[in-house]
């Protein structure tokens, strides 16, 4: 078991400062180190993922995906797959005529095609048969004519192809959404400014490489009953899309997530294979299995949206930011997914790190014939991110100033408003660069290391947790119940999915911090909709905040009935009581007191069986105007980081040394939890900047370049830099936050991009405006530069596209109300 | 995951054995020694053997025989590992050592052979595909189609020689032993490694299907020095999509008496440099010789876009490649260095 001292194993980087500061006194298990409550069967091999369950009669089942990238579908004829020996049924789109989509707005998603396919990779046909051999034999019995249509692969290509549409809904042509926002007066803005500049960039899209590949069994009962267990981190949400689309009642369907081997947001829409199996089970009356291919994992996706960039920014000579106008065009493959989320997102959290006077976004996302794009850590920010902050590095250097001061002097302040409405609460980024800047020793090698050699600052903000909910309801966004007996046992049940960030020890902790137990006293049931209460899923960064919060009031409710037995026996009031170290116990007299088993005993013969619940909502947001749903959250984390690269002018090879990031997120629940998270940020955020790319051949009917581990290139343990993490307390307690705790899961990823580029160009003096930054890439601009052109390489064209006139809000500052102003509709739908 | 196709399993007792099995079964059959090559072609539908005829188990293929001064012979069925940490090839052929050490992962050189690794299939990203990917772009001429997608109007096949040993066999001048069986006759015939290859992505191997290679004759060292440079997006996994084997012997004051570059990686067979050898034989190892050769080696290298890295920027590595493989020979001071250790890879190391 873990030891409850406050120092525990140091995670990477010679300081693991900033860990549990004085506030964590009187906090016994919060803040401390604890070994996760699934940490012994991880390691020892015992885990049971889906792929691992096993039923009496189960059978296996294989997808026919689409050899064609765009086509109507002319014939399909499973006649002989049916008749191959083991086939046991072949599922069509015809039979699962209801589509679906996380979002209400994004109903555009078949389990199997009907009609026509949107990609190479679109779920044509399924089979289950008795084992995998007969199912993977019968696909390639089932004969698909297809009538191609002429495919669009690029943004440009959609914005110039109104016909064929890819889906028959969305703004026009091929364009899916287009979001248009204006905070405060921008024109006025970029008046008053002594400079303004404009960027083009580029992010490219990526995909989340988990290692395990998503895995799904269905039951169906002969009562008629089914069960789902999937590696999701969206049970509820998978839970109300199966009802919709096999149309048993919601009260009927039971969805287990089982340990999830890696999500990162690839595993938060509903999926194909999930109601695939779950209809052949109830086709078949026999248990069915799938696990899909790696090849299948890298058509899911569900990914980073390729997010093109034009970032206008107006700025006095002091670096104050007067205006921003930021425009994104986002690729956003096949199908709608959380696309209209992602769109918000590539421009609604830019206000949020400095003072802006006013902003105003545009947002485009196109459908294309690629694996359809959605959630990847850090949802739609990393991309604008990256815009802004190598834009900071460049205003700073127009300016003459240090980029860390500069960012310094136009911190959003605590509890203020932006300009765009959302609510900061506590805030440590001042903290976090001073943290980066003495530890990279930045006033001593910024701008003066050798060439080759540089040095990069970056930082960023992240949602603890989207203030609203995927669908429209005015229900907690996560519940939480208790469970206590005469044995002392405790047991807490949640709808929380743990995909491995730690969401079920997050709960043992608390429970445990509050009752005066040890964590390894308590059960947790998580992730089963017919066991557990509802949680929203494991995404946003909501979980530690929303669960937490709910698990508190839980505790606190259990421990009241405790406290009032426990005092009636002990014979004095209840508010004297404390519960720590397994007993509850008079805290002016503390030889007065009993077990905390003899609490429970004593409460349950007083009350009956013992149970509380516990839930959370977010606070309602202050914005009121159309879309001011999303970007709003409890609080915010902040990160700043130091990138140190080593750049060889002769081959562009950049290797990045070493990254300090000090990470904003208030008390650590566990410090080691959040460490790994972060690290885990880094290394992500490693990849997208290094060398991730999912790319697609578009002359050769839009084939995936290289879906596969091999050949799809992501940092192994050879390529991951030295990592020096902070982890950084805000100055006061955050109380939106379970003991002032904040998210630490996909935060630290944003300023990693940026942080490289910014050092890159500190090196060898030439800007790469997109990433992945290859070697060619660098090269490229460091030959320019030496012939005397400019030492860049990235886009230099935005393409134009009609907009909508914006929503427009006055800032709080101009004494807006948060509403939107009226104004005409929008442009006529084509 | 992908599923394995159902083939029967031939298990012989001795090579002679392995050779009447494939001679039995024809084309049907395929000799398979770690399989990290094969079984994942197969589990793609690349390659479909009915018959495999399994060589691991044979331990006359895994002997290390003969002395340096003659010339070493290694058994094909050497594990990489087992080669690369082998102490007389250590001692004797580093190089050997060093291009077996950066192939591939621990894991999977603790099953593939240096056999195997020579007959390593052509790469190519049309290629190395599933099944259902390749439908989708109707296949490709190495398998199941018509045309060569990396470049539609020719008419031969680009996949990427892709063994990490070639290049270094062919210009250290080793010779490889094939086995066959020709009715009761046992057949054999020791060809120069740089025989054993095509320039045809498909035709990759002059070598008949029914054919064993059972041992590599490394060449007596008298003095000639070589070693091996790889490019590679990582550290670990990855093929080689540039390699470069430089092979040189000096006189006594340093002249360069003879030299063989080979470039792997960048064609469909170990490429031969000879610019390069020609701007080195006869001169000292000065930097300015160096810049020749290597200048001289650009032109050699024929990246197309199938592989990992855009193509303009892998064959300018190959000038660079080229002078940082000569100026450690040279022992001349690096700007990059081969940082040859365990995994490390041969990456470019800035400094």
């Amino acid at each position: 078991m873990a030891g409850t001292s406050g120092d525990g194993p140091s995670g990477a980087g010679p300081n693991g400062g900033g860990r549990n500061g004085g506030k964590a006194i009187g906090l016994r298990v919060v803040g401390k180190p604890w070994k996760k409550v699934d940490a012994s069967a991880k390691v020892m091999g015992e885990t049971k993922f889906a792929d691992d369950i096993f039923l009496p009669r189960m059978l296996h089942c294989k997808i026919l995906r689409s050899s064609a990238p765009h086509a109507r579908i002319v014939k399909i004829d499973t006649s002989k797959a049916e008749a191959y020996r083991g086939v046991k049924a072949v599922l069509l789109g015809k039979d699962l005529p209801i589509p679906y989509g996380i979002l209400p707005v994004s109903q555009d998603e078949h389990p199997l095609a009907i009609e026509k396919v949107r990609m190479v990779g679109d779920p044509v046909a399924a089979v289950a048969a008795v084992d995998e051999d007969a199912a993977t034999e019968a696909l390639d019995l089932i004969e698909v004519e297809y009538e191609p249509l002429k495919t669009i692969s690029s943004i440009e290509e959609a914005l110039e192809t109104s016909e064929p549409r890819i889906h028959d809904y969305g703004e026009y042509g091929n364009v899916h959404r287009r979001t248009a926002y204006e905070f405060g007066d921008v024109k006025a803005g970029f008046a008053e400014a002594d400079f303004v500049r404009e960027d083009i960039t580029f992010y490219e899209g990526s995909t989340h490489l988990p290692l395990e590949q998503h895995a799904s069994v269905g039951q169906f009962s002969p009562d008629g009953k089914l069960t789902l267990w999937s590696s999701t981190q969206d049970p509820h949400y998978l839970h109300r899309s199966l009802a919709k689309v096999l149309g048993l009642p919601a009260t009927h369907i039971r969805v287990i997530a089982t340990p999830c081997g890696g999500g990162f947001g690839g595993k938060c829409d509903p999926f194909q294979h999930e109601i695939i199996v779950s209809k052949l089970a109830m086709v078949t009356g026999r248990p069915v299995k799938i696990c899909l291919t790696r090849e299948e994992v890298f058509y899911c996706h569900r990914g980073r949206h390729p997010v093109l960039m034009a970032t206008k920014t107006g700025f006095k000579r002091d670096g104050s930011i007067t205006a921003m106008h930021h425009r994104t065009f986002l690729d956003g493959g096949s199908y709608g997914g959380h696309g209209a989320a992602s769109t918000f997102y590539t421009g609604v959290l830019q206000p949020t790190t400095y003072t802006m006077g006013t902003y105003k976004f545009d947002a485009v996302r196109v459908f294309t014939n690629k694996a359809p794009c959605g959630p990847k850590r850090g949802h739609g920010t990393p991309q604008p991110r990256f815009a802004q902050e190598v834009q900071m590095d460049k205003i700073a250097e127009q300016l003459g100033l240090d980029p860390a001061e500069l960012r310094k002097r136009h911190l959003v302040p605590p509890h203020s408003l932006t300009c765009n409405w959302l609510k900061i609460g506590t805030t440590s980024l001042g903290k976090c660069i001073d943290k980066v800047v003495e530890g990279a020793r930045w006033k001593e090698r910024f701008r003066k290391l050798p060439h080759g050699k540089g040095i990069g600052l970056a930082c960023s903000a992240y949602m603890t947790g989207a203030g609203t909910a995927i669908y429209w309801n005015n229900m907690p966004h996560s519940g939480v119940q208790l469970k206590l007996d005469r044995s002392g046992g405790v047991c807490v049940f949640c709808g929380s999915s743990d995909i491995g960030q730690g969401s079920d020890s997050i709960l043992a902790y608390i429970v445990a911090e509050v009752l005066g137990i040890e964590p390894f006293d308590i059960r947790v049931v998580t992730a089963d909709t017919d066991l557990t209460p509802v949680d929203l899923g494991s995404y946003s960064s909501r979980v530690t905040l929303m669960t937490g919060n709910a698990a508190i009031q839980a505790a606190e409710r259990a421990r009241d009935l405790l406290a009032q037995a426990a005092a009636e026996k002990l014979e004095v009031p209840a508010n004297r009581l404390v519960f720590a170290d397994r007993r509850v116990v008079d805290m002016e007299n503390p030889e007065k007191g009993m077990s905390f088993v003899d609490a429970v005993w004593l409460a349950e013969a007083k009350f009956g069986t013992l149970g509380t619940t516990g839930s959370y909502t977010p606070p309602k947001a202050p914005g009121k105007f159309k879309g001011s749903g999303v970007g709003p959250s409890p609080t915010y984390s902040y990160c700043a980081a130091v990138a140190e690269v080593d750049v060889n002018p002769e081959t562009g090879w950049v290797k990045v040394e070493r990254i300090w990031m000090a990470h904003g997120g208030g008390q650590a629940i566990n410090p080691v939890l959040v460490m790994g998270q972060v690290e885990g940020s880094i290394y992500m955020g490693l990849g997208e900047a290094m060398m991730e790319e999912m790319t697609y051949r578009g002359n050769r009917n839009v084939v995936h370049k290289f879906p596969s581990f091999l050949e799809y290139k992501s940092p192994t343990t050879l390529e991951m830099c030295d990592v020096v993490t902070y982890l950084i307390e805000d100055d006061e307690r955050e109380t939106n936050a379970p003991f002032g705790g904040k998210e630490a899961g996909q935060g630290p990823l944003l300023p990693v991009p940026p942080a490289i580029a910014n050092a890159v160009y500190d090196a060898v003096g030439v800007r790469i405006d997109e990433v992945p930054i290859s070697p060619d890439k660098v090269l490229k601009a460091i030959r320019a530069k030496a012939k005397g052109q400019e030492g860049r390489y990235g886009p230099t064209h935005f393409p134009s596209c009609p907009m909508p006139e914006p929503i427009r809000v006055a800032t709080p500052w101009e004494g807006g109300t948060g509403e939107g102003v009226k104004r005409e509709p929008a442009l006529a739908k084509a | 995951m992908l599923r394995l196709p159902k083939f029967r399993y031939l298990q012989p007792k001795s090579v002679e054995e392995a050779a009447r099995m494939i001679s039995d079964h024809g084309p049907d059959a395929m000799f398979v020694a770690g399989g990290t090559d094969l079984y994942p072609n197969m589990k793609r539908r690349q390659q479909t053997p009915k018959v495999v005829i399994g060589l691991a188990h044979l331990d006359k293929l895994r002997r290390v025989k003969g002395k340096p001064k003659e010339g070493m012979i290694l058994g094909a069925g050497l594990t990489l590992t087992e080669v690369a940490e082998d102490r007389r090839v250590l001692r004797a052929y580093p190089v050997v050592a060093q291009a077996a050490e950066l192939i591939s992962t621990p894991l999977l050189r603790n099953m593939g052979t240096i056999g195997g690794n020579l007959l390593l299939d052509t790469r190519c990203n049309y290629y190395d595909q599933n099944y259902e990917w390749r439908k989708a772009i109707h296949f490709c001429m190495k398998k199941d189609g018509e045309i060569c997608w990396v470049a539609p109007s020719s008419p031969r096949c680009w996949a990427v020689q892709s063994s990490d040993c070639a290049p270094v066999m062919v210009a250290i001048g080793a010779k490889v032993k094939l086995v066959s069986r020709d009715g009761a006759h046992v057949m054999e015939r020791l060809i120069p490694a740089a025989e054993l290859y095509n320039d045809d992505g498909i035709r990759h191997l002059n070598k008949r299907p029914e054919e064993l290679l059972t041992e590599i004759h490394l060449p007596p060292t008298d003095g000639w020095r070589a070693t091996y440079w790889k490019l590679r997006r990582r550290g670990s996994f990855d093929f080689p999509v540039l390699g470069v084997a430089a092979c040189l012997r000096l006189a006594g004051d340093g002249t360069v008496e003879h030299a063989k570059i080979i470039l792997g990686g960048v064609g469909s067979h170990p490429m031969e440099a000879s610019g390069s050898e020609q701007a080195l034989v006869g001169k000292k190892l000065t930097e300015e010789t160096i810049q020749q050769a290597a200048a001289a080696a650009y032109p050699t290298a024929k990246p197309l876009d199938n592989t990992d890295f855009a193509m303009s920027w892998r064959k300018d590595m190959a000038r660079y490649y080229v002078a940082g493989a000569l100026r450690e020979l040279a022992g001349l001071p690096s700007q990059a260095s081969s940082s040859g250790g365990n995994g490390a890879g041969l990456r470019i190391v800035p400094g």
